[in-house]
């Protein structure tokens, strides 16, 4: 049932960006008479702007963020909050990834991959990983990359609401699998 | 905030490479992401341009403001700084769609476009608004309903194991930031005019 959905969902996505590329412009054309060739050339030249506008904001970001995985510090970290962790029934193993996953995308994903080698790919462990992988983003670069383009650089309350929210997700994803998936 | 946090990273990164002994990663690494970023922004530029000139045709044709208004009963309580009809709100609801999808590359455009949008709307250009931290936040912990394509290749057939704890795992952290945003705005020191160092001598480019 859930294999089901699943494949269901994916085969819908598959059809969302060409659907979208070819519907879009066809309602203009179509029904508004909008010019679209001209109107996407207009659009598209801003692509260029922003996405040169972030680089100083993203150097900023995964310069700080490279060097903190490099010097690991996180393992201090882990070691620091194991006895805590441990107290919750937070499964250690998963501490690494639940702490790199709003740090660092590529990061995460060798975490999950060498998760998933280890322990096997039907391990609770395994599902307890790629759901928390799954559940969130890389709220550092996310923050970059956007408030970057538009030039914002103070934040305000955004990485304290940004952090607590994948710490949720995190621990959400434990229990969760906890429950579900034994 | 984030001057604390930015210096912070640097510092214990060198305190703990020292400590360590890795203190040459630590400089590779500086130098290696400071090139990787730049990669980043470059391999942006196709995409970027693609759907904005496809969300100009969007918006061109009314079909943004169809969906801005269609939401507007959900978005009004999340952006209530946002004017009814205003193009940001339909940005934001495609980018929260796209991220639901699990539709990466496209939900970056789209989302930058809603933060060009919701800049118009900021009087104090250097600061992030309500409404920003709360689009920001939801984006980031957004709800799933696809799981990437990296975890279904990583896992196969088992990732439908974990179709409905990823769901749910999102719900939950969804509801963390939209509580957190509308907790932690009304605090003093998040205020948008709380002192702060200086007001960044680097004056960023607002255009």
């Amino acid at each position: 049932m859930i294999e089901f959905v699943v494949e269901g969902l994916s085969n819908i996505a598959r059809y969302i960006i060409p659907s979208l590329l070819v519907g879009i412009p066809f309602y203009a054309l179509a029904v508004k008479k909008i010019p679209v060739y001209e109107v996407f050339v207009v659009g598209a030249k801003d692509g260029f702007t922003i996405a040169v506008r972030i680089i100083p904001y993203l150097v900023a970001i995964l310069v700080a963020v490279g060097m903190f995985r490099a010097s690991g510090a996180l393992d201090l970290l882990l070691e620091i909050l194991a006895p805590a962790l441990n107290f919750i029934g937070f499964p250690p193993e998963n501490l690494p990834l639940a702490l790199m996953r709003p740090l660092s995308g590529s990061g995460s994903l060798g975490l999950l991959t060498d998760l998933i080698n280890t322990h096997g790919v039907d391990s609770l462990t395994a599902k307890i990983g790629a759901t928390m992988y799954g559940s969130s983003e890389t709220t550092f670069y996310v923050l970059a990359v956007y408030f970057g383009s538009v030039g914002v650089v103070r934040s305000r309350h955004a990485i304290p609401a940004g952090l607590f929210a994948d710490a949720v997700g995190a621990i959400s994803a434990v229990y969760l699998c906890k429950l579900l998936l034994i | 905030m984030l001057n604390y946090i930015w210096f912070g990273m640097m510092a214990i990164a060198v305190a703990a490479g020292i400590i360590n002994g890795k203190i040459d990663d630590v400089t590779a690494a500086a130098i290696d992401m400071a090139e990787v970023s730049v990669n980043i922004a470059i391999g942006l530029i196709g995409i970027m341009a693609l759907w904005l000139g496809i969300m100009k045709i969007a918006e061109e044709s009314g079909l943004i403001r169809i969906i801005a208004r269609g939401l507007r009963p959900i978005t009004i309580r999340l952006f209530p700084d946002v004017p009814e009809d205003h193009p940001a709100i339909g940005s934001i609801v495609l980018n929260m769609s796209a991220n639901m999808l699990g539709l990466g590359n496209a939900a970056t455009p789209l989302g930058l476009k809603a933060m060009e949008e919701l800049q118009e709307l900021n009087e104090q250009k250097d600061t992030a608004t309500n409404s920003m931290v709360m689009f920001l936040a939801i984006n980031t912990s957004s709800v799933q309903l696809i799981l990437p394509a990296t975890v279904v290749a990583l896992m196969g057939a088992t990732a439908s194991d974990i179709f409905i704890t990823t769901i749910l795992a999102t719900l939950l952290s969804t509801i963390a930031a939209i509580t957190a945003v509308k907790v932690l705005e009304k605090m003093k020191r998040f205020a948008p005019d709380a002192p702060s160092l200086g007001t960044g001598s680097g004056e960023a480019d607002h255009d």
